[in-house]
Protein backbone atom coordinates (compact mmCIF):
# COMPACT_ATOMS: atom_id res chain seq x y z
CA UNK A 1 0.00 0.00 0.00
CA UNK A 2 1.14 3.49 -0.78
CA UNK A 3 1.37 6.29 1.71
CA UNK A 4 2.41 6.36 5.33
CA UNK A 5 1.71 4.03 8.27
CA UNK A 6 -1.70 3.04 9.62
CA UNK A 7 -1.45 5.50 12.51
CA UNK A 8 -0.93 8.47 10.22
CA UNK A 9 -3.68 7.32 7.89
CA UNK A 10 -6.22 6.90 10.69
CA UNK A 11 -5.43 10.23 12.35
CA UNK A 12 -5.45 12.15 9.09
CA UNK A 13 -8.73 10.58 8.01
CA UNK A 14 -10.29 11.91 11.20
CA UNK A 15 -8.64 15.31 11.03
CA UNK A 16 -9.25 16.04 7.34
CA UNK A 17 -12.95 16.70 7.94
CA UNK A 18 -12.21 19.13 10.75
CA UNK A 19 -9.66 21.01 8.64
CA UNK A 20 -12.07 21.16 5.72
CA UNK A 21 -14.92 22.43 7.93
CA UNK A 22 -12.63 25.01 9.50
CA UNK A 23 -11.63 26.24 6.05
CA UNK A 24 -15.26 26.60 5.02
CA UNK A 25 -15.97 28.48 8.26
CA UNK A 26 -13.06 30.86 7.67
CA UNK A 27 -14.25 31.54 4.11
CA UNK A 28 -17.91 32.07 4.99
CA UNK A 29 -17.35 34.34 7.98
CA UNK A 30 -14.58 36.29 6.30
CA UNK A 31 -16.55 39.54 6.55
CA UNK A 32 -17.12 39.17 10.30
CA UNK A 33 -13.95 37.71 11.78
CA UNK A 34 -10.32 37.69 10.69
CA UNK A 35 -9.87 35.43 7.72
CA UNK A 36 -11.40 35.54 4.29
CA UNK A 37 -11.01 33.93 0.95
CA UNK A 38 -7.24 33.75 0.77
CA UNK A 39 -6.66 32.30 4.22
CA UNK A 40 -9.64 29.96 4.07
CA UNK A 41 -8.72 28.73 0.61
CA UNK A 42 -5.27 27.79 1.79
CA UNK A 43 -6.74 25.86 4.73
CA UNK A 44 -9.09 24.03 2.34
CA UNK A 45 -6.17 23.13 0.09
CA UNK A 46 -4.07 22.02 3.04
CA UNK A 47 -6.67 19.37 3.98
CA UNK A 48 -6.13 17.82 0.55
CA UNK A 49 -2.38 18.15 0.91
CA UNK A 50 -2.62 16.24 4.19
CA UNK A 51 -4.52 13.49 2.38
CA UNK A 52 -1.86 13.48 -0.32
CA UNK A 53 0.91 13.08 2.22
CA UNK A 54 -0.84 10.35 4.17
CA UNK A 55 -2.49 8.24 1.45
CA UNK A 56 -0.33 8.92 -1.56
CA UNK A 57 -0.92 10.86 -4.72
CA UNK A 58 -3.12 8.32 -6.51
CA UNK A 59 -5.80 8.45 -3.81
CA UNK A 60 -6.11 12.22 -4.04
CA UNK A 61 -6.05 12.13 -7.82
CA UNK A 62 -9.01 9.75 -7.81
CA UNK A 63 -10.79 11.90 -5.23
CA UNK A 64 -10.29 15.23 -7.00
CA UNK A 65 -8.84 14.83 -10.50
CA UNK A 66 -6.66 17.46 -12.11
CA UNK A 67 -9.35 18.36 -14.62
CA UNK A 68 -11.97 18.91 -11.91
CA UNK A 69 -9.55 21.02 -9.85
CA UNK A 70 -8.71 23.22 -12.80
CA UNK A 71 -12.43 23.61 -13.51
CA UNK A 72 -12.99 24.70 -9.90
CA UNK A 73 -10.14 27.16 -10.25
CA UNK A 74 -11.66 28.66 -13.39
CA UNK A 75 -15.09 28.71 -11.75
CA UNK A 76 -13.75 30.75 -8.83
CA UNK A 77 -12.10 33.30 -11.10
CA UNK A 78 -15.23 33.46 -13.24
CA UNK A 79 -17.50 34.05 -10.21
CA UNK A 80 -15.26 36.87 -8.98
CA UNK A 81 -15.36 38.52 -12.40
CA UNK A 82 -19.13 38.04 -12.57
CA UNK A 83 -19.58 39.79 -9.22
CA UNK A 84 -17.46 42.68 -10.48
CA UNK A 85 -19.39 42.96 -13.76
CA UNK A 86 -22.75 42.68 -11.97
CA UNK A 87 -21.64 45.69 -9.96
CA UNK A 88 -21.15 47.55 -13.22
CA UNK A 89 -24.52 46.46 -14.61
CA UNK A 90 -26.66 46.91 -11.49
CA UNK A 91 -24.75 49.49 -9.49
CA UNK A 92 -23.22 51.77 -12.07
CA UNK A 93 -19.50 51.14 -11.67
CA UNK A 94 -17.10 48.22 -11.65
CA UNK A 95 -16.91 46.37 -8.31
CA UNK A 96 -19.52 48.50 -6.60
CA UNK A 97 -21.15 46.77 -3.62
CA UNK A 98 -24.59 46.75 -5.24
CA UNK A 99 -26.15 44.16 -2.93
CA UNK A 100 -25.42 46.20 0.19
CA UNK A 101 -26.34 49.56 -1.29
CA UNK A 102 -29.57 48.58 -3.02
CA UNK A 103 -31.02 45.16 -2.43
CA UNK A 104 -29.90 43.49 0.78
CA UNK A 105 -28.47 45.80 3.44
CA UNK A 106 -28.61 43.17 6.18
CA UNK A 107 -27.75 43.58 9.82
CA UNK A 108 -24.16 44.42 10.66
CA UNK A 109 -22.35 41.53 12.42
CA UNK A 110 -24.81 38.94 11.12
CA UNK A 111 -23.94 36.23 8.63
CA UNK A 112 -25.96 37.73 5.79
CA UNK A 113 -24.58 41.23 5.61
CA UNK A 114 -22.05 43.33 3.74
CA UNK A 115 -23.56 42.58 0.34
CA UNK A 116 -21.12 41.18 -2.17
CA UNK A 117 -18.20 40.79 0.22
CA UNK A 118 -19.11 37.24 1.41
CA UNK A 119 -19.82 36.20 -2.20
CA UNK A 120 -16.42 37.52 -3.27
CA UNK A 121 -14.86 35.68 -0.34
CA UNK A 122 -16.46 32.42 -1.47
CA UNK A 123 -15.27 32.93 -5.04
CA UNK A 124 -11.74 33.74 -3.93
CA UNK A 125 -11.72 30.82 -1.51
CA UNK A 126 -12.74 28.44 -4.29
CA UNK A 127 -10.09 29.90 -6.56
CA UNK A 128 -7.24 29.91 -4.07
CA UNK A 129 -7.95 26.42 -2.74
CA UNK A 130 -8.22 24.86 -6.20
CA UNK A 131 -5.15 26.64 -7.53
CA UNK A 132 -2.97 25.80 -4.53
CA UNK A 133 -4.08 22.17 -4.74
CA UNK A 134 -3.33 22.21 -8.47
CA UNK A 135 0.14 23.60 -8.06
CA UNK A 136 1.06 21.06 -5.39
CA UNK A 137 -0.40 18.20 -7.42
CA UNK A 138 1.41 19.23 -10.58
CA UNK A 139 4.67 19.70 -8.71
CA UNK A 140 4.34 16.22 -7.18
CA UNK A 141 3.47 14.66 -10.55
CA UNK A 142 6.29 16.41 -12.33
CA UNK A 143 9.36 14.32 -13.07
CA UNK A 144 12.24 16.02 -14.87
CA UNK A 145 13.12 14.36 -18.14
CA UNK A 146 16.64 13.16 -17.38
CA UNK A 147 17.23 11.57 -20.78
CA UNK A 148 16.92 14.96 -22.50
CA UNK A 149 19.61 16.42 -20.25
CA UNK A 150 21.97 13.54 -20.99
CA UNK A 151 21.47 14.02 -24.71
CA UNK A 152 22.38 17.69 -24.39
CA UNK A 153 25.53 16.87 -22.46
CA UNK A 154 26.63 14.35 -25.05
CA UNK B 1 5.45 68.67 -12.85
CA UNK B 2 8.90 69.07 -14.38
CA UNK B 3 10.19 66.10 -12.42
CA UNK B 4 7.62 63.84 -14.06
CA UNK B 5 8.74 64.86 -17.55
CA UNK B 6 12.36 64.25 -16.60
CA UNK B 7 11.47 60.80 -15.25
CA UNK B 8 9.36 60.06 -18.32
CA UNK B 9 12.28 60.96 -20.59
CA UNK B 10 14.57 58.75 -18.49
CA UNK B 11 12.12 55.83 -18.72
CA UNK B 12 11.74 56.19 -22.49
CA UNK B 13 15.51 56.27 -23.03
CA UNK B 14 15.96 53.21 -20.80
CA UNK B 15 13.20 51.38 -22.66
CA UNK B 16 14.77 52.11 -26.04
CA UNK B 17 18.18 50.94 -24.83
CA UNK B 18 16.60 47.79 -23.33
CA UNK B 19 15.11 46.89 -26.69
CA UNK B 20 18.06 47.84 -28.86
CA UNK B 21 21.02 46.50 -26.92
CA UNK B 22 22.57 43.14 -27.76
CA UNK B 23 23.81 42.24 -24.29
CA UNK B 24 21.22 40.46 -22.17
CA UNK B 25 22.54 41.78 -18.86
CA UNK B 26 22.47 45.39 -20.06
CA UNK B 27 18.93 44.88 -21.24
CA UNK B 28 17.84 43.54 -17.85
CA UNK B 29 19.54 46.43 -16.06
CA UNK B 30 17.74 48.87 -18.35
CA UNK B 31 14.42 47.24 -17.43
CA UNK B 32 15.44 47.74 -13.82
CA UNK B 33 16.05 51.41 -14.59
CA UNK B 34 12.51 51.64 -16.03
CA UNK B 35 11.16 50.19 -12.81
CA UNK B 36 13.24 52.59 -10.77
CA UNK B 37 11.86 55.57 -12.69
CA UNK B 38 8.30 54.32 -12.24
CA UNK B 39 8.84 53.81 -8.52
CA UNK B 40 10.21 57.35 -8.20
CA UNK B 41 7.06 58.58 -9.95
CA UNK B 42 4.90 56.69 -7.46
CA UNK B 43 6.94 58.20 -4.65
CA UNK B 44 6.34 61.74 -5.93
CA UNK B 45 2.62 60.92 -6.30
CA UNK B 46 2.59 60.04 -2.57
CA UNK B 47 2.02 56.31 -2.95
CA UNK B 48 4.99 54.92 -1.03
CA UNK B 49 3.55 51.41 -0.69
CA UNK B 50 3.27 50.98 -4.45
CA UNK B 51 6.72 52.51 -4.88
CA UNK B 52 8.19 49.91 -2.52
CA UNK B 53 6.40 47.10 -4.34
CA UNK B 54 7.58 48.42 -7.68
CA UNK B 55 11.20 48.69 -6.64
CA UNK B 56 11.21 45.24 -5.03
CA UNK B 57 9.53 43.45 -7.91
CA UNK B 58 10.89 45.23 -10.93
CA UNK B 59 14.38 46.17 -9.83
CA UNK B 60 15.57 43.65 -7.27
CA UNK B 61 13.42 40.62 -8.09
CA UNK B 62 13.71 40.81 -11.85
CA UNK B 63 17.44 41.41 -12.01
CA UNK B 64 18.31 38.79 -9.40
CA UNK B 65 15.99 36.18 -10.89
CA UNK B 66 17.15 36.66 -14.46
CA UNK B 67 20.78 36.85 -13.44
CA UNK B 68 20.43 33.67 -11.40
CA UNK B 69 18.40 31.55 -13.80
CA UNK B 70 19.78 32.36 -17.24
CA UNK B 71 23.18 30.78 -17.65
CA UNK B 72 24.06 31.90 -21.15
CA UNK B 73 25.34 35.31 -22.18
CA UNK B 74 27.37 35.71 -19.03
CA UNK B 75 29.68 38.67 -18.72
CA UNK B 76 32.90 38.15 -16.81
CA UNK B 77 35.27 41.01 -16.09
CA UNK B 78 38.89 39.91 -16.09
CA UNK B 79 42.05 41.82 -15.38
CA UNK B 80 42.92 44.32 -12.67
CA UNK B 81 40.38 46.69 -11.23
CA UNK B 82 40.55 50.21 -12.49
CA UNK B 83 41.43 52.81 -9.88
CA UNK B 84 38.82 55.30 -11.10
CA UNK B 85 36.03 52.72 -10.99
CA UNK B 86 36.84 51.76 -7.41
CA UNK B 87 36.88 55.39 -6.30
CA UNK B 88 33.54 56.08 -7.97
CA UNK B 89 31.96 52.99 -6.38
CA UNK B 90 33.22 53.91 -2.92
CA UNK B 91 31.99 57.50 -3.26
CA UNK B 92 28.54 56.36 -4.44
CA UNK B 93 28.21 53.86 -1.59
CA UNK B 94 29.26 56.57 0.89
CA UNK B 95 26.70 59.03 -0.49
CA UNK B 96 23.95 56.40 -0.26
CA UNK B 97 25.06 55.67 3.31
CA UNK B 98 24.78 59.36 4.24
CA UNK B 99 21.35 59.58 2.59
CA UNK B 100 20.29 56.49 4.54
CA UNK B 101 21.30 58.12 7.81
CA UNK B 102 19.23 61.20 6.90
CA UNK B 103 16.25 58.99 6.05
CA UNK B 104 16.43 57.12 9.34
CA UNK B 105 16.55 60.41 11.25
CA UNK B 106 13.26 61.54 9.69
CA UNK B 107 11.41 58.28 10.37
CA UNK B 108 8.63 58.51 12.95
CA UNK B 109 9.15 56.70 16.24
CA UNK B 110 8.34 53.01 16.43
CA UNK B 111 4.61 52.36 16.83
CA UNK B 112 3.45 55.70 15.43
CA UNK B 113 3.07 55.20 11.67
CA UNK B 114 2.54 58.26 9.50
CA UNK B 115 -0.69 56.97 8.02
CA UNK B 116 -2.50 56.90 11.36
CA UNK B 117 -1.34 60.40 12.34
CA UNK B 118 -2.25 62.27 9.15
CA UNK B 119 -5.80 63.63 9.23
CA UNK B 120 -6.52 63.22 5.53
CA UNK B 121 -5.12 59.72 5.26
CA UNK B 122 -7.22 57.09 3.51
CA UNK B 123 -6.85 54.71 6.45
CA UNK B 124 -8.80 57.13 8.65
CA UNK B 125 -11.70 56.97 6.19
CA UNK B 126 -11.56 53.18 6.16
CA UNK B 127 -11.66 53.00 9.94
CA UNK B 128 -14.36 55.61 10.56
CA UNK B 129 -16.72 54.84 7.65
CA UNK B 130 -15.91 51.26 6.75
CA UNK B 131 -18.82 49.68 8.61
CA UNK B 132 -21.33 52.25 7.41
CA UNK B 133 -20.28 52.07 3.78
CA UNK B 134 -19.83 48.34 3.33
CA UNK B 135 -21.60 46.70 6.26
CA UNK B 136 -18.70 44.36 6.92
CA UNK B 137 -17.57 44.03 10.51
CA UNK B 138 -14.12 42.87 9.42
CA UNK B 139 -12.52 46.06 8.14
CA UNK B 140 -9.79 44.14 6.35
CA UNK B 141 -12.42 42.34 4.27
CA UNK B 142 -14.15 45.64 3.54
CA UNK B 143 -10.86 47.16 2.35
CA UNK B 144 -9.67 44.29 0.16
CA UNK B 145 -13.06 43.40 -1.32
CA UNK B 146 -14.81 46.76 -1.50
CA UNK B 147 -12.59 49.83 -1.29
CA UNK B 148 -9.63 48.27 -3.06
CA UNK B 149 -11.27 45.43 -4.96
CA UNK B 150 -9.29 46.24 -8.10
CA UNK B 151 -6.17 45.27 -6.19
CA UNK B 152 -7.72 41.93 -5.25
CA UNK B 153 -8.77 41.36 -8.86
CA UNK B 154 -5.15 41.93 -9.86
CA UNK B 155 -3.93 39.49 -7.22
CA UNK B 156 -6.42 36.86 -8.35
CA UNK B 157 -5.31 37.39 -11.95
CA UNK B 158 -1.66 36.96 -10.98
CA UNK B 159 -2.50 33.73 -9.14
CA UNK B 160 -4.58 32.44 -12.04
CA UNK B 161 -1.90 33.20 -14.62
CA UNK B 162 0.84 31.61 -12.57
CA UNK B 163 -1.24 28.46 -12.06
CA UNK B 164 -1.89 28.26 -15.80
CA UNK B 165 1.84 28.56 -16.42
CA UNK B 166 2.69 25.91 -13.83
CA UNK B 167 0.15 23.40 -15.10
CA UNK B 168 1.19 23.92 -18.72
CA UNK B 169 4.93 23.68 -18.13
CA UNK B 170 4.84 20.87 -15.54
CA UNK B 171 2.15 18.71 -17.12
CA UNK B 172 2.57 14.97 -16.83
CA UNK B 173 1.24 13.81 -20.16
CA UNK B 174 3.22 15.62 -22.81
CA UNK B 175 1.29 16.35 -25.94
CA UNK B 176 3.39 14.48 -28.46
CA UNK B 177 3.17 14.94 -32.16
CA UNK B 178 1.12 12.26 -33.96
CA UNK B 179 4.10 10.78 -35.82
CA UNK B 180 5.99 10.35 -32.54
CA UNK B 181 3.05 8.46 -31.06
CA UNK B 182 2.85 6.11 -34.06
CA UNK B 183 6.45 5.03 -33.59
Amino acid sequence: MKGMTVIVKTISSWIKVLIFMFGIYIVITGHLTPGGGFAGGIILASSYVLLMLAFGRKFVEENLPLAAASRLDCLGAFLFAVIAILGMVLGGSFFVNFLYQKYLPGEPLSLISAGTIPLSNIAIGLKVSASLFLVILTLSIFRPDISADKKEQN
Amino acid sequence: MAIFYILLFFIIIAAIIAVETNDLLSSVICIGAIGFGASLMFLFLRAPDIAITQIVVEVLGLIILIRATISRDLTFITGDREFFGVVVSVVIVFVIFLAGIKVFETLPAFGTPVFTEATQAASQTYISQGLAKTGAANLVASVILDFRAYDTLGEATVLFTSIIGATVILRHKAKKLPEVLEK
